[in-house]
């Protein structure tokens, strides 16, 4: 899922500076299962920017909201009705949940309560980490199910380099060098031969941004009258 | 014409390079002193690439510079900076402008370097770089196009004859090899044995094979490199020997070293060379070349 | 060092202190401490949970917000937590909780966890007797001045008969006077720092 965090509270007071009501916007899918953007997450940060405020003694309201998912139109109309009475929109989305909701309301000034981190799982309670680059070119069958364009820093395909130290990887010594993991697991298969093959350069334009897709199931089709 | 490097791997049985980093700015007066002191000692001087992550001027200019004073310059070139269009360019670059041999590395990531915001790049790794100068050695480029003249590199990689594990290291150095590295500079070794043993298990066929020797300054140094630097491992015996000199003068007893495994590389034929590293006293390599006679 | 408040009667400031205890160790101490007739600061208003793994940032938070001049979670000792690892739950929420409030600016030192066995009772005095002290020294709350209530004992409304279950509440708006103000009381306009004692 997709992994964020909640930006400290200074930066969010920067961003509302001068604006007296204000929505707060939760997101009930990846943000809440990764505690950054839920609707236990809007409740503390509505107290906290409350307490600010009242310590501050500038005025300041602070309602909440949360929805489904920010990334979805159908979600982002239940808003339709309540937008219109506030100074401004703070978003406890993803980056696209704030990008598609200040689309969709467009004559409001929508602020990013979170930093979007990446693509990712939970290791155990409170600790997330990166497992996919979105890539679009997926590899994992050639690298027994671990991931090159994430896993090693300089996300090469013929690895691993000279910085490799006892299965760790030289830019942070706490993380795993992902070729001697790939090269482990592949062992444990019994599918080194997987490795013997030169990978080609990356096809980056595979990557080109911004992304869009069109599922095959809803392209217009010819039909005989 | 053949340029000296790879023709000395003909003419001699024992063939030495040695290394300079240029400077971080314009002033290479210091850079120059250090060509003219090592060019005819050595049969070919690298150029390092903005090595460990830090800016500084460009491989490729300063290849020229040590063609200009009469050297003979091995281009290093990294994965780091540039993608595969800057990476190939380059290397027109480097030919055109008469450098002959390069040696192709990943880089290290932009972290350890001082400028550790910058956009790693890493579009190609230094198993498709070399498969790329053999592309353009062939008239072609990575696209399939084919070039208004060719290069006719010779290219070489590195291997870290100590990496721990060592299977994942071996299963590279033959795609290096497949991909078409003729010489092989080694990360710095400092046991024998253990590179005997090495060099007993690698493929010797289409590739000169040098090792790395990296002058150790003082006892700290060594055990700063064992702990710091990967795949280096100084044996007790040598750090014990360096903490032995007199104040001052550990690295004396470093020059002796080198000079020591560098006798002993030759004299034993262990391998096609020597590729000595001073970084910060590239004034003594001579001395270093002396202690081997 | 304390300031007066303006509304209040003119006296040097009591503070308020919440001592969230968990039934089975801190809230037992509290009966013992009790039993033996220890005498400890009054203004400690002790709130019995089952488990201080219960215990969630925003009650922390919810608590400084209505005016509580320092607040502590007192549970078992590492180990002897009734249901296995609430207490190190509780831990981690407080520190995460001193984080928020220090963001906010207001003291992470008026938040804090103590372990407590049932059996030391003069310990819950020792601890109760700090946290007061704790809050005398940095002062009073700057928030009680717009607290919703005066905590004057009194509850904000009663309890409820059958306390609601959790429900999703995906789309449903809160206001801020949802969170802020008693029924009773109604909601207060934006911005309003009231300095009176509200009915």
């Amino acid at each position: 899922m997709i992994v964020a965090q909640r930006k400290p509270l200074d930066q969010i007071e920067a961003m509302l500076a001068g604006f007296e009501k204000i929505l707060i916007v939760g997101c009930g899918t990846c943000v809440a299962v990764c505690m950054a953007g839920g609707e236990k997450e809007v409740e503390l940060l509505a107290a906290q920017l409350r307490m600010k405020a009242k310590l501050e003694g500038k005025p300041r309201t602070v309602d909440e909201i949360t929805i489904t998912r920010q990334c979805d139109k159908e979600y982002l109309d239940q808003l339709a009705r309540f937008v219109a009475e506030y100074d401004v929109i703070l978003s406890a989305g993803c980056g696209a949940g704030v990008q598609f909701l200040a689309e969709r309301y467009d004559d409001k000034l929508v602020l990013p309560a979170l930093n979007t981190l990446f693509i990712g799982v939970a290791e155990g309670p409170g600790t997330w980490s990166q497992r996919c680059t979105a890539c679009s070119e997926c590899i994992l069958d050639q690298t027994g199910g671990i991931c090159p364009m994430t896993i090693c820093a300089k996300n090469l395909l013929n690895g691993p380099c000279g910085g490799t130290n006892h299965g760790k990887c030289e830019v942070d010594g706490e993380k795993d060098c992902a070729w001697t993991l790939i090269y482990r697991r592949l062992e444990k298969l019994g599918r080194l031969d997987l490795l013997e093959k030169i990978q080609a350069p990356k096809n980056y334009a595979a990557m080109a941004k911004p992304g869009r897709y069109s599922h095959e199931a809803f392209q217009q089709a010819d039909t005989q009258e | 014409m053949v340029a000296a490097f790879p023709e000395s791997f003909v003419r001699k049985n024992f063939v030495v390079t040695a290394e300079v980093g240029p400077p971080k700015g314009t002033d290479i007066a210091q850079l120059i002193h250090h060509i003219e002191l090592l060019k005819d000692k050595v049969d070919g001087l690298n150029v390092t690439d903005n090595q460990s992550s830090v800016m500084r001027i460009s491989s490729l200019a300063i290849c020229r510079v040590i063609l200009d004073h009469g050297g003979e310059p091995i281009l290093q070139l990294t994965c780091r900076d540039r993608n595969r269009l800057a990476l190939q360019s380059e290397l027109l670059s480097a030919w055109v402008l008469g450098i002959k041999s390069v040696l192709c590395l990943t880089g290290d990531y932009v972290s350890v370097g001082d400028h550790p915001q910058a956009k790693p790049v890493f579009d190609l790794d230094s198993v498709q770089l070399l498969q790329t100068v053999a592309l353009l050695n062939q008239g072609k480029d990575l696209s399939g196009n084919d070039l208004s003249g060719k290069t006719d590199f010779f290219a070489g990689a590195v291997v870290t004859p100590e990496a721990d594990p060592i299977e994942p290291q071996m299963l590279k150095f033959r795609k290096k090899l497949a991909a078409g590295a003729r010489f092989i500079q080694t990360q710095a070794i400092y046991d024998l044995d253990k590179f005997r043993e090495f060099m007993a298990r690698v493929p010797r066929d289409g590739v000169k094979i040098m090792a790395g020797i990296v002058l150790l300054t003082s006892a700290g140094m060594a055990k700063y490199m064992n702990k710091n630097v990967p795949g280096i491992f100084v044996p007790d015996h040598l750090i014990q020997e360096l903490s032995q000199a007199e104040k001052g003068k550990a690295i004396e007893v470093g020059i002796r070293i080198a000079g020591r495994m560098i006798r002993e590389l030759r004299d034993k034929k262990l391998c096609d060379g020597v590729h000595v590293m001073a970084i910060g006293k590239e004034d003594r390599v001579p001395d270093i070349l002396k202690a081997a006679q | 060092m304390s300031e007066n408040q303006p509304a209040q009667p003119a006296e040097s400031f009591e503070p308020k202190v919440v001592a969230l205890c968990c039934t089975y160790c801190a809230y037992t101490a509290g009966d013992l401490a009790g039993s033996m007739r220890l005498e400890y600061a009054p203004n400690v208003r002790i709130v019995k949970i089952l488990c201080t793994g219960k215990v969630d940032a925003i009650l922390l938070l919810r608590a400084f917000e209505d005016g509580a001049d320092a607040v502590y979670v007192a549970g078992c000792a590492l180990g002897d937590c009734h249901f296995q690892e609430g207490n190190l739950r509780a831990i981690q929420t407080v520190a995460h909780a001193k984080k928020l409030l220090a963001e906010v600016g207001l003291e992470p030192e008026r938040l804090e966890f103590f372990h407590v066995p049932a059996s030391a009772g003069p310990l819950f005095a020792q601890r109760a007797n700090e946290m007061t002290d704790r809050a005398r020294k940095l002062g009073p709350n700057l928030l009680r001045r717009s607290a919703r209530q005066p905590a004057g004992g009194k509850l904000a409304k009663p309890p409820d008969a059958h306390p609601p279950l959790p429900q999703a509440k995906l789309g449903r708006l809160v206001h801020q006077a949802d969170r802020t103000d008693v029924s009773t009381g109604g909601p207060a306009a934006p911005g309003d720092l009231p300095t009176g004692v509200q009915a």
